[in-house]
């Protein structure tokens, strides 16, 4: 990731902001300038939308082998997240043991270093998911 | 004007790792050092933790507990001495998380131990000349201690936000004040990873003498003594000295015990009154009264006389997890763990 993609991102990474159809009212995340399914008709009515960061787990893998950068933290879950307001993504879960890790657990987004580029560089920070706290459920 | 803490939010990490172990490590007497001490183990941040997810996390917790719209946060300040960049504040990164950006005034603070303090007071300052709206002050860290030095066995890892406003006060700063001296009691200079330290240097002439100093110019400036405190919060490096410098200046283990976390979570510099702070808010009633003073290490103390109101019942404290929550979700390690946690092992290429 260069630093400029990731400045640019920063509105999704750190606050979940997503986009929302004026039209037929999908909500995307990653944002969208154009409806999927509106196409030209959405022209000038996408909106910017906070997505809330609860949701459910719908599918996990645990990582056993990690990718560079990422070697300490193995054994982790990576979980495809379907989120209350609609869309689906894919984060990794801490901060619980991996037999916690379930299908149709309630999961919400917490604030994390994601990357750095080396020692000297810049951090990146942004959403990953943990097992909803009593507040949440 | 009436000014005082709108909303709270502390937060802790998840993994800990006791004295007894730490002290298993450098064939110390781990049962007489974690009594000695009253700490029975101390927090661990995650790989992917630092001061500013934890300052995110604590600030998210106050937010969520009020309805303070982020946007009427006038002003953000960090208060650590472990703030991920030398160059870079991490309030930005505080304030683009919390959507109190761009119209808010940003900085971090550094004043050891009582850097969140020294931002609560601060915001105030701004509050009652109505320059902003609300300040949101933090004190967090991820402190460490070089293996082996007595630090090791309490630096730890926490924070927590406070919502700084004249609207909707839950708890009302009646009077702050402070007590600073050049002290060299812990430095660490730039570009070094552990922080040094003056040994027993640390505590008559540093902690002791500014605490009690501050504390008696508060109970003189507010007209108070012990017996009208329910809760007293002292700074805690570990679970003796608060206890001892609340006995010199009259107050009970009773008024202490809310407010001391230290015994389970260890020191969070920073941290540590702010999550004392916020633990005692977890179960203060209307009317009650705090008495809180803070050290930072160089050195200095912020004292603040503080009301609970009635509006405390109106705040959704449900809404975020409590200090207790945090102490108990957690998880124990052993040394190798902590060590590989804490970047301790020297890796190839290193
Ligand atoms: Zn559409």
């Amino acid at each position: 990731m260069t630093v400029p993609r990731f400045w640019r991102e920063i509105p999704q990474r750190y606050n979940l902001i997503g986009s929302k159809c004026g039209s037929c009212g999908t909500v995307d995340f990653p944002p969208r300038t154009i409806c999927p399914h509106c196409r030209r008709k959405s022209i000038g009515k996408m909106e910017d939308i906070k997505l809330s960061g609860k949701g459910e787990i719908v599918s996990y893998s645990i990582v056993r082998e990690a990718p560079e950068g990422f070697e300490i933290q193995v054994p982790y879950a990576m979980a495809l997240i379907k989120l209350d307001d609609g869309p689906t993504l894919t984060a990794q879960i801490v901060d619980c043991e991996l037999e916690e890790v379930k299908i149709g657990a309630r999961v919400e987004a917490v604030f994390r270093r994601i990357q750095e580029e080396s020692k000297s560089g810049v951090i990146y920070y942004g959403y990953k998911f943990q097992l909803a706290m009593p507040q949440v459920k | 004007m009436e000014c005082g803490i709108v909303s709270y939010g502390a937060y802790i990490p998840r993994h800990r790792i006791s004295v007894k172990e730490i002290a298993r490590i450098w064939n110390e007497d781990g049962d007489g050092l974690s009594k000695g001490l009253n700490v029975i183990e101390k927090s661990i941040p995650g790989f992917d933790e630092d001061t500013a997810t934890i300052s995110v996390a604590a600030a998210r917790n106050a937010l969520v507990r009020c309805s303070v719209n982020p946007k009427d946060i006038g002003a953000v300040y960090v208060g650590s001495e472990s703030h991920p960049y030398a160059v870079k504040p991490t309030g930005t990164i505080l304030a683009e998380a919390i959507g109190a950006t761009p119209n808010s005034m940003v900085a971090d603070l550094e004043f050891a131990c009582k850097a969140g303090t020294a931002g609560m007071q601060m915001c105030m300052g701004l509050v009652k000349s109505g320059m902003i709206k609300y300040g949101l002050a933090v004190g967090a860290d991820t402190s460490q201690g070089a293996p082996m030095d007595p630090l090791e066995y309490t630096a730890s890892a926490g924070g927590a936000a406070f919502i700084i406003g004249a609207e909707n006060v839950i708890a009302k700063i009646n009077k702050t004040l402070s007590f600073t001296t050049d002290t060299p009691d812990f430095w660490r200079r730039e570009g070094q990873t552990y922080p040094r330290h003056g040994g027993r240097f640390t505590g008559e002439p540093a902690y002791f003498r500014h605490i009690t100093s501050c504390a008696k110019m508060l109970f003189e400036a507010a007209g108070t003594k012990p017996t009208d405190y329910q809760y007293a919060i002292f700074h805690q490096p570990n679970g003796a000295f608060p206890s001892k410098v609340g006995k010199t200046l009259g107050f009970t283990p009773e008024q202490l015990k809310p407010g001391l976390i230290v015994p389970y979570i260890g020191n969070t510099y920073s941290g540590a009154v702010p999550v004392g702070l916020s633990a005692v808010l977890d179960v203060a009633n209307p009317g009650e009264r705090i008495f809180v003073v803070s050290y930072g290490s160089g050195a200095g103390s912020d004292g603040f006389d503080i009301t609970v109101t009635d509006e405390i019942l109106k705040l959704r404290r449900d809404a975020a997890p409590s200090v207790k929550q945090y102490v108990d979700r957690k998880k124990n390690v052993d040394y190798a763990i902590y060590a590989k946690m804490r970047g301790k092992i020297r890796m190839a290429g290193e």
